[in-house]
């Protein structure tokens, strides 16, 4: 009997990590689309090279 | 790394663009530029602390020996005009698109973000690289349309503004809706993936009918999305081809995954097993993935483009006394309208005012400009030399000859060529659905009605030819990426076996053959003493004829005399005195009175009463042009069509060979017309090589037509694929690489079919198990895509390329 319990209980543990994998993925997938709406994947050179560029000191101040 | 060339570079190359200008050139601040244009825009960004951009990279610029003219962007207050470039205005702030061909580093990037401190009236302005385009709102208040433009020249990026951005706007939708499926696909496979691992291998003993129940309905949950939303493409293109009458390629898939899907469902409600939804997520994500890869769309370049591209989208009519700007659709027969210097012609018209020198190498290929009189007709695309000149329209733009030309049948057809992958997935439908039909004909005979049905179904879902188009999209969309890195860009994946299928290539010379104003200087005569060359380069730079400057360059002189009286006969020569010596140099005709000689490219210098000599203006040929030519050769017919006079033609017999046809003075439609006899009387698949509008129709009726274009920046006309010009002496790897493409898709179809034996195997005998299938379909799959990468990679080394 005790066989039955121990079973039922990793039956439901594998059910919840299932359940709990796929709500991570799916977060995942969320973001994925999300960049793609937002145009991530539209142009690959200017955002990385963006970033890269110093403000002048004056703009620093007003910022 | 130290760079090591840098000590050696800034002695005579341009700060600002890196051109050569050891000849001529201006220095400033113990920096040198080669021309004025590079110095203006050095002080523009200087006086507005933007000399990040000459940090960032070195020599960022183009060069910008060519003015614009001051008011050249006039027609952009003019409302209605205006009014279709602007995206967006509230009457405060004004939101504006526009196109920057000559963007092409991170210098660009950073100085075109910061165009506000130059122009303080722009409130934002955002690049996207990939477009080349440049997106700006500015405060109506501060700064108008046409200043912002300006502002854009004055750095050297002049915004390109054509008719045919006016009259259509692109679509982009498709690509980022292709990611969407993808990415749901890839979810949907990975986690059914994941979830059907304990069904592999049993795990668990009596657990595994609860646990298995649970996520079965999990898996079927998961594969919803793929088949209502992934797979509609499958099954939209089938049906269309239904439809109309044509068995295509993604009906066998839409048919397994229809199949497949419906097998899975009887299994799972019936509770006879788990179904193969594992293997139909797998089959629709990397069929996706194939497709992403291979219609890669290359969003800068344009291979769509007609004559609007080309043309001014506004010209200066004379209206109440004075010349103002006006859109070229709605120029009148009979308006006057002014043509400045370096201007496009945009309609039909008689020379009223000026003196014309046209250039038509853009209509006709023709490489000398000629001289017109006034009452003559001028056609729309030719290129005016001189100065501004005034004509009369005698056909709005929509009548013109060139807007006739495009209107022709070619320009409408689409060209449509079955492939290969086609005909094989015929043959393999008919093949798969006869052992089906066998094979449950078998089992019905047998008696056994649920092995047939078993069969006949997994028989459908293993043989799905998704293997054979795998091959070939991942085939064609390496070979794609590979080319493009090597500068040679093609249209469709398609244009890989049409150019695998080609016999004869048949090239343009002005622009394609020969470089446009790159020429060879041959002189014949006297010895001239270096006072003589002095008064010689005096006089040639009064004129700006394209003949003048290359023997202008020729002499290299570096001194100059004052000229007296000089005059200029249009199309015939220039004269001048300098102390006391009557300098004349032109044609023979103007010259020496001689009629014999053609007009042609031979520029001929009296002093006083002597001929000192005679300037032959030779084509000079595209650098490695005989070495391709000899290989491409041996295994090709080759014809060379020219608008131009055959002056070059002993030169080109002998590079070609003595079979080769050679025209020349070709109009365009005769250009055309020649492709097609080709085609039509001799069956061959022909290649055409060209570059300018006169092409354009040879172009589209060519089985693959390849514009050549100098930088990608340049505007080529429509066509197949462009080539970048200094690639021009690898063509005949470019095309051997793509034959080789076929070979892979072949190899690896071979490949697939092997797959599928196996899994026929299985299938006939009823006994396919969800696991065998689960290992079969990725394995096969993944297999396939490394192999055709792989052999791809390596048939491009082979080949030289990167």
């Amino acid at each position: 009997m005790q066989w039955v319990i121990f079973a039922n209980k990793i039956m439901s543990i594998i059910i919840l990590i299932a359940a709990v994998s796929i709500l991570i993925a799916g977060g995942f997938l969320i973001a994925f689309l999300w960049g793609v709406k937002d145009g991530q994947f539209d142009d690959d050179f200017a955002p990385p090279n963006r970033i890269l560029f110093d403000d002048s000191p004056k703009e620093k101040i007003k910022k | 790394m130290v760079n090591i060339n840098n000590n050696v570079q800034d002695i005579s190359t341009c700060f600002h663009c890196g051109e050569d200008c050891s000849n001529k050139k201006i220095a400033l601040e113990e920096k040198i530029f080669c021309c004025s244009g590079c110095k203006m825009v050095y002080e523009v960004l200087n006086q507005s602390n933007l000399c990040t951009y000459y940090d960032l990279n070195q020599n960022p610029g183009l060069a910008q020996k060519i003015n614009v003219r001051a008011d050249k962007f006039e027609f952009l207050e003019e409302h209605s005009i205006a009014q279709k470039l602007i995206r967006f205005a509230d009457g405060k702030q004004t939101h504006v698109n526009f196109y920057l061909p000559q963007m092409h580093c991170s210098s660009c990037l950073y100085l075109l973000e910061n165009i506000h401190k130059i122009n303080p009236g722009i409130k934002s302005s955002r690049v996207n690289f990939t477009q080349k385009e440049v997106f700006i709102i500015f405060e109506n208040k501060e700064t108008t349309l046409r200043k912002v433009v300006e502002t854009l020249t004055s750095i050297g990026y002049e915004p390109h503004i054509s008719l045919q951005d006016i009259s259509s706007k692109k679509a982009k939708k498709g690509s980022k809706n292709r990611l969407f499926k993808l990415g749901i696909s890839g979810f949907c496979f990975a986690n059914i993936m994941m979830l059907s691992f304990p069904e592999y291998f049993s795990l668990g003993g009596f657990m595994e009918k609860e646990i298995g129940q649970a996520y079965r309905y999990f898996i079927l949950l998961l594969s919803l999305p793929i088949i209502f939303y992934s797979a509609t493409e499958f099954f939209i293109t089938a049906w269309k081809g239904l439809q109309n009458k044509f068995l295509n390629i993604d009906l066998p898939i839409a048919l397994a995954i229809a199949i497949t899907f419906g097998r899975s469902l009887y299994e799972l409600i019936s509770d006879k097993g788990s179904g193969y939804l594992d293997s139909m997520s797998g089959i629709v994500f990397f069929m996706l993935l194939g497709r992403l890869v291979q219609d890669r769309t290359y969003r800068s370049i344009s291979f769509d483009r007609d004559f609007k591209s080309f043309f001014p989208i506004a010209v200066n009519v004379w209206q109440n006394g004075r010349f103002t700007p006006m859109a070229v659709e709605q120029i009148k027969v009979n308006d006057v309208i002014q043509i400045h210097t370096n201007e496009l012609i945009p309609v039909d018209g008689i020379l009223s005012k000026g003196e014309a020198e046209i250039d038509y190498s853009f209509v006709s290929g023709e490489s000398i400009p000629l001289a017109k009189e006034i009452g003559s007709i001028v056609y729309a695309g030719a290129k005016q030399l001189g100065a501004n000149i005034e004509l009369v329209v005698v056909k709005e733009i929509s009548q013109s000859y060139l807007t006739n030309l495009w209107n022709k049948d070619v320009f409408k057809s689409e060209k449509h060529s079955v492939s290969i992958i086609h005909k094989l997935g015929k043959y393999f439908t008919a093949i798969v659905l006869m052992i089906g039909g066998i094979a449950g004909l078998y089992w019905f005979l047998q008696g056994e009605i649920l092995l047939m049905w078993n069969a006949l179904t997994t028989i459908l879902i293993v043989a799905c030819p998704c293997a054979l188009l795998l091959s070939s999209t991942f085939t064609n969309g390496n070979i794609l990426r590979i080319l493009s890195k090597n500068k040679f860009y093609l249209r469709h994946p398609d244009v890989i076996e049409d150019l695998s299928k080609i016999n004869h290539i048949v090239f343009d010379k002005t622009g394609t053959l020969t470089p446009n104003k790159k020429a060879k200087v041959l002189y014949e005569g006297l010895w001239i003493s270096d006072e003589d060359k002095i008064l010689i380069a005096s006089v040639l730079r009064q004129s700006t004829h394209p003949l003048s400057r290359i023997v202008l360059e020729h002499l290299s002189a570096t001194q100059q005399r004052d000229v007296d009286s000089f005059k200029n006969t249009v199309g015939k020569g220039i004269e001048g005195w300098i102390n006391d010596k009557h300098i004349k140099i032109g044609s023979a005709e103007f010259v020496q009175n001689d009629l014999s000689e053609k007009q042609g490219s031979s520029v001929y210098v009296k002093i006083d009463e002597q001929i000192i000599g005679v300037f032959r203006i030779k084509n000079s040929y595209r650098l490695g042009m005989a070495e391709v030519v000899q290989q491409l050769k041996l295994k090709y017919k080759l014809s060379v069509l020219s608008g131009d006079n055959d002056a070059e033609k002993p030169y080109l017999t002998s590079l070609m060979g003595s079979d080769s046809e050679l025209l020349f003075n070709q109009d365009p439609e005769e250009k055309l017309a020649y492709i097609e006899h080709l085609q039509k009387a001799a069956q061959r698949q022909v290649m055409m090589i060209g570059d300018g509008l006169n092409d354009a129709g040879a172009l589209k009726q060519s089985n693959v037509g390849i514009a050549l274009s100098e930088g990608t920046n340049n505007f080529s006309p429509a066509s197949d694929g462009i080539i970048d010009a200094h690639q021009f002496a690898r063509l005949n790897k470019f095309i051997a690489f793509a034959a080789s493409g076929q070979q892979i898709i072949m190899a690896s179809f071979i490949l697939s079919i092997l797959y599928n034996i196996i899994g026929l195997y299985f299938a006939v005998q009823g006994t396919l198990s969800p696991l065998i299938a689960a290992i079969l379909m990725p394995t096969s799959s993944l297999s396939i895509i490394l192999i055709t990468y792989g052999l791809s990679e390596w048939a491009g080394k082979k080949q030289g390329l990167q």
